[in-house]
C-alpha cells in the first residue's frame, strides 16, 4: 500500500510557512449544497465506528466481555503491540539514518540513493512477504512480521525526514557548533528535535499500516488482530467474535492517534525570519564513508533486491506457462477499472470536504477535521466488515455489488485524496477567485477556471495515490468483491495461498509495475515541498 | 465557460464508460445458474464445463470457503441469488439445512447416491469424499512411533511435533466429527491439547510442506493434497508417507463434500439437473479420471486406482447432517485457536 508520506495536511501547512495562507471567514461560508455534501461524506466515514459500537451493544455486555477478555485476545494484543513497538522505532532508526546519510553527508552517489529508498513503496507489503517466504520458506511469527514490515514501510519515515532535513536552516546548527557542540551533540540536540513532526507523522503512518495489514502477515503465519478478524470472517461470516476483535482493533487505532497527538504537543517548528536558508554544507564522513556505503547497499539489497530477485526467479521457473494472458488481462482490466472509478470519485468528493476544511472555521470544519483524522487510521478489515453487516441487514441489494466496493474504497482512501487536495486548495489565494467573480464569472465558472486549474497538480497526485491504493488493496476487496470479480491482488492472493508461487509471480510483477509511476510522483512531490 | 463545461462532460462520460465496463464484467446473466462454490475451483470448473457441454446451460460461481459461504447464505436467507451450494465438507451444508434453506433433492439424484454418502433428510447429498490422514516425515517418525488415535495428539509428548490448519473448514469438519463421536468435554480437552502442542498453518498445503521440510514430525490433513503432489513433482511430499488411523477412530473420519439446491432458487429445475449431473456417471468420472484425487461416492464409479479403497478405511459412521459447525467454531474460539 502506498500512502501520503508527508503526514497530514496540518503538518504541511505548519511546515512551510512561506506558502500563501488562506484567510478563514473571509472567503465564504459553505452554501447549503456544499454543507450537505460534506455532512454526508463525514457521516459515511463514521459508519465503521458506528458498526463497532452497534455490534458491542447488540451482542450484549456479558457476551461481549467474554469475547474480549480471553487468552486469544491477549495473544493477539501481545503480537500486535509488540509488532508496533518493535517496528516503528526500527523504521525511525533506519529512516532517519538513511535520510541523514543521503542528505547531509558527502557520501558518493547521493543522487542515486535518494530515489532508490522510496522505491520499496512500489512493492506491496504482501508481495514483499511472498518474496521473503520464497527465500526462507520456514520464516514465520513475530520476527518475520517485523522484518517484512520494516523493509516495506521504512520509506514512510525516510521520505518526510529527508524532506525536512533538506529545508532545515543550517544557521541553527552552526550556532550550536560555535557554542561548542560536537557533531553528535548537534545531531541529537539540534537536528533531531527539529525532525520531531516528520518522525511522528511517519511513525503514525507506519503504525496505521501495521494495524491494517493482512496479506503480509497471513503469509508468514503471524497473527495480528487484522489476521484474526479475517479468519473469524472466513469461519463465521458475520459473527460476534469477529466484531468484538474489530472493536479492540479500533481502540488500538485510537490509542495510536492519541499517543501521536500527545507526543506532537504544541511546539512550533517553523523558521522565523525573512529570506531563504542556505543549503547545508555536507558533513565529511572520512573513513566512515565505507561503513555508510555498505549500510545503504545492504538495506537496498534487503528491501529491493530480495523482492526483485525472488520475482525474477519465480518468473524464470514458471517460464511461459505462468503467463495465462486471458486471466491476467481480465484481472488487469478489472483492477484498472475499479481503481480509476474509485480514484476519480474519491477525488471529486474530496473537493467539497477540503474546501470546507480550508476556507471555513465553523463546527462543520472541525467535524471534517476530526472524522478524517480518525478514519485515516481505520483498517480496511473494519470498514469492510461494517459494510457487509450494514448492507446485509439494511440494503441487501447493495451487498456484493460494484457500488459497494467502490464506496468502500472511497471511505478507505478519502484521507489520502484529502491531504493532497487540501494542500493544493490552501495555496489558492482567495483574492484570485474574488477577482474572477468581480469580473462577472459565476461561482461555477470561477471554480473551474481558477480554483480547479490551480489545484490540478495536487489533485492529480491525490488521485494517483488513491489509484495505487485501490489497485494493491487486498483485505476489503476479498470481503466485498462481487461475484465474478478478479483483481490482480485477488488473483495473486489466491494463487500464492495455494503455494503456487510461480503462477502468482506475473500478477505480482504487474502490481509492482502499476505502482512505480505513483512512487515517482511521491518522490517528486517530496523534493518539491523542500524547494518551497 | 464553455471549455470548462465540456471538460466536466468529458470527465463524466469517461466515468460512466468505466463504471459501465466494470459493472458489466461483474453482472450475471439472468439465465445462468449461480453456484456458491466452496469446492476447489478447478474441480467445480471441470464439472461446470462438462455440464454446460451436455445441457447448454451456462453456470457462474462465487468462490469462497465452506463456512464463509454457508453463513453468507444464512445471512442472505430467502433473498440469496444462489441456486446451488457446493462445499468441501458437511458442516456448512448441515448449517444451511438447519436454517431451512434447502429444497428437497429430486428422487433420481438421491437414487444415485448410496445411503452412507448422504444425510437421511434428503435435503442435500454427498458429491465427493475425502479422508482424514496423518502425514508424517519418514526421517522423523518410524511406523511404530505413530499415534494410535487422533486423540493421542493431545498428549504432552507430541508438543511441537505436529501441525494442522485450524482456520480451515477442512480441519473444522474433523473436529465436528470428533465432537459428534466423543462429546463436548473430550473435544474441548483435545482442542486445549492442540493449542499447546500443534504448529498452526494456514492450510493443508502449508501443513504438508512443513512436514515435508521436517519443521514438524507429522500433520493432520486430507488425503488428496498428498496424492496430487505425488502425481506431480513430489516437491512438497517426497519425504513423507500417509498413515490412516482406521478402527472407526475420529481420525479415520471421511468427510463428504456436499451439494444442495436452494429453496429460494428461481431456476430450481436447472439446479436439480446440475446436482443430478454431478452425482451421475459423467460427473463422478471427473473424480475418478481427473487430477482432483477426491473419492467418487455415487453411480458406482470407482476411485482413482492410486487411492486406497474408501471401503477399507474403517471410517466411523456419522450422519453428516448432525455435524455442528457453529459449536465447533465456539469450542475452537474458546480454545484460542480462532
Amino acid at each position: 500500500m502506498v500512502a501520503p508520506p508527508v503526514g497530514r495536511a496540518d503538518d504541511q501547512t505548519q511546515s512551510h510557512p512561506t506558502a500563501p495562507v488562506s484567510r478563514p471567514d473571509r472567503a465564504a461560508r459553505p452554501g447549503p449544497l456544499v454543507s450537505a455534501a460534506v455532512a454526508i461524506v463525514v457521516a459515511a466515514t463514521l459508519i465503521p465506528l458506528g458498526y463497532v459500537a452497534w455490534a458491542a451493544v447488540s451482542i450484549g455486555w456479558t457476551k461481549a466481555y467474554h469475547l474480549v477478555v480471553r487468552p486469544r485476545v491477549g495473544e493477539l494484543l501481545f503480537n500486535t503491540v509488540a509488532l508496533v513497538v518493535i517496528t516503528v522505532p526500527l523504521c525511525v532508526v533506519i529512516g532517519v539514518g538513511v535520510a541523514w546519510l543521503v542528505e547531509r553527508t558527502d557520501l558518493a552517489g547521493r543522487a542515486f540513493w535518494r530515489p532508490l529508498f522510496v522505491a520499496p513503496l512500489a512493492v506491496p507489503a504482501f508481495v514483499n512477504s511472498y518474496a521473503w517466504v520464497g527465500v526462507i520458506p520456514s520464516l514465520h511469527g513475530l520476527w518475520a512480521g517485523v522484518v517484512v514490515s520494516t523493509l516495506s514501510y521504512f520509506p514512510f519515515m525516510y521520505l518526510p525526514v529527508a524532506a525536512t532535513l533538506r529545508r532545515l536552516d543550517p544557521a541553527i546548527e552552526e550556532s550550536a557548533r560555535a557554542l561548542g557542540s560536537n557533531s553528535a551533540g548537534v545531531f541529537f540536540r539540534v537536528v533531531l528535535p527539529q525532525l520531531r513532526l516528520a518522525i511522528l507523522g511517519g511513525g503514525l503512518l507506519i503504525g496505521v499500516h501495521l494495524l491494517a495489514e493482512y496479506g503480509a502477515f497471513a503469509m508468514v503465519r503471524f497473527d495480528t488482530f487484522t489476521v484474526a478478524i479475517f479468519q473469524q470472517f472466513q469461519v463465521t461470516f458475520d459473527g460476534a467474535a469477529g466484531s468484538m476483535l474489530a472493536g479492540v482493533l479500533v481502540l488500538l487505532c485510537l490509542a495510536l492517534l492519541v499517543a501521536e497527538a500527545l507526543a506532537r504537543g504544541r511546539a512550533r517548528f517553523s523558521r522565523v525570519g525573512s529570506g531563504a536558508p542556505r543549503a547545508a554544507t555536507p558533513i565529511r564522513l572520512g573513513r566512515n564513508v565505507i561503513t555508510g556505503q555498505v549500510a545503504l547497499a545492504a538495506l537496498a539489497v534487503l528491501a529491493l533486491g530480495v523482492p526483485v530477485w525472488t520475482l525474477l526467479r519465480w518468473l524464470w521457473i514458471g517460464g511461459a506457462d505462468v503467463w495465462v494472458f486471458d486471466d491476467i488481462v481480465t484481472a488487469l482490466g478489472q483492477t484498472i477499472g475499479l481503481a480509476t472509478v474509485a480514484a476519480v470519485l474519491t477525488t471529486v468528493l474530496a473537493f467539497p470536504v477540503a474546501w470546507v476544511a480550508v476556507r471555513s472555521s465553523g463546527l462543520l470544519a472541525r467535524a471534517v477535521e476530526g472524522a478524517n483524522y480518525v478514519t485515516s487510521s481505520l483498517p480496511g478489515i473494519v470498514t469492510a466488515l461494517a459494510l457487509v453487516t450494514v448492507t446485509i441487514h439494511l440494503a441487501p441489494p447493495l451487498y456484493q455489488s460494484i457500488t459497494l466496493i467502490v464506496f468502500a474504497y472511497v471511505l478507505l482512501f478519502m484521507p489520502r485524496a484529502l491531504v493532497n487536495v487540501r494542500a493544493g486548495l490552501a495555496q489558492v489565494p482567495p483574492s484570485l477567485e474574488e477577482a474572477s467573480r468581480s469580473l462577472g464569472s459565476s461561482p461555477a465558472a470561477t471554480f473551474l477556471r481558477v480554483t480547479l486549474r490551480l489545484t490540478a497538480p495536487a489533485t492529480a497526485a491525490g488521485a494517483s495515490l488513491v489509484f495505487v491504493a485501490v489497485a494493491t488493496e487486498l483485505t476489503a476487496t476479498l470481503l466485498l468483491a462481487p461475484t465474478g470479480t478478479s483483481t490482480l491482488s485477488m488473483r495473486f492472493w489466491s494463487l500464492s495461498s495455494e503455494l503456487d508461487y510461480a503462477a502468482a509471480a506475473p500478477y505480482a510483477l504487474v502490481l509492482v509495475v502499476l505502482a512505480v509511476p505513483v512512487t515517482l510522483v511521491l518522490f517528486r512531490q517530496s523534493t518539491k515541498v523542500a524547494a518551497l | 465557460m464553455r471549455r470548462g463545461w465540456s471538460r466536466i462532460a468529458a470527465l463524466v462520460s469517461v466515468l460512466a464508460v468505466v463504471l459501465g465496463a466494470t459493472a458489466c464484467s461483474g453482472s450475471e446473466d439472468k439465465n445462468e445458474l449461480l453456484i456458491y462454490n466452496a469446492q476447489h475451483e478447478s474441480l467445480t470448473k471441470e464439472w461446470i464445463d462438462a455440464f454446460t457441454k451436455e445441457t447448454g446451460i451456462k453456470v457462474s460461481y462465487r468462490q469462497g470457503g465452506d463456512t464463509e459461504l454457508g453463513n453468507q447464505l444464512i445471512a442472505e436467507g430467502e433473498a440469496s441469488p444462489a441456486d446451488v451450494f457446493l462445499t468441501e465438507n458437511s458442516p456448512a451444508m448441515a448449517a444451511v439445512e438447519r436454517a431451512g434453506l434447502f429444497a428437497d433433492l429430486n428422487a433420481d439424484t438421491i437414487g444415485q447416491v448410496p445411503a452412507q454418502y448422504r444425510p437421511a433428510s434428503g435435503k442435500w447429498t454427498g458429491v465427493a469424499a475425502r479422508t482424514t490422514v496423518f502425514v508424517y516425515n519418514k526421517a522423523k517418525l518410524q511406523p511404530d512411533q505413530l499415534p494410535k488415535s487422533l486423540l493421542d495428539l493431545e498428549q504432552p509428548k507430541w508438543k511441537g511435533r505436529w501441525g494442522a490448519p485450524p482456520a480451515k473448514a477442512d480441519f473444522q469438519a474433523i473436529v465436528a466429527a470428533l465432537l459428534q463421536l466423543k462429546g463436548d468435554a473430550a473435544t474441548a480437552q483435545w482442542l486445549a491439547g492442540m493449542k499447546a502442542n500443534a504448529a498452526i498453518y494456514n492450510d493443508n498445503i502449508a501443513t504438508l510442506k512443513a512436514v515435508n521440510a521436517g519443521e514438524v514430525d507429522g500433520g493432520v490433513i486430507y488425503h488428496y493434497y498428498w496424492f496430487r503432489d505425488q502425481a506431480k513433482t513430489k516437491e512438497m511430499s517426497g519425504n513423507t508417507a500417509l498413515y490412516y488411523f482406521r478402527n472407526q477412530d475420529p481420525g479415520a473420519f471421511v468427510s463428504l463434500s456436499g451439494g444442495g439446491v436452494l429453496k429460494s432458487s428461481r431456476k430450481a429445475d436447472k439446479a436439480q439437473q446440475f446436482l443430478k449431473f454431478i452425482t451421475g456417471k459423467a460427473g463422478q468420472e471427473v473424480l475418478e479420471k481427473g487430477d482432483s484425487f477426491e473419492y467418487p461416492v455415487a453411480s458406482g464409479v470407482p476411485a482413482n486406482p492410486a487411492l486406497a479403497p474408501l471401503a477399507d478405511l474403517q471410517a466411523p459412521a456419522l450422519d453428516p447432517s448432525t455435524l455442528d459447525a457453529q459449536k465447533v467454531t465456539d469450542l475452537m474460539t474458546k480454545a484460542g485457536l480462532l
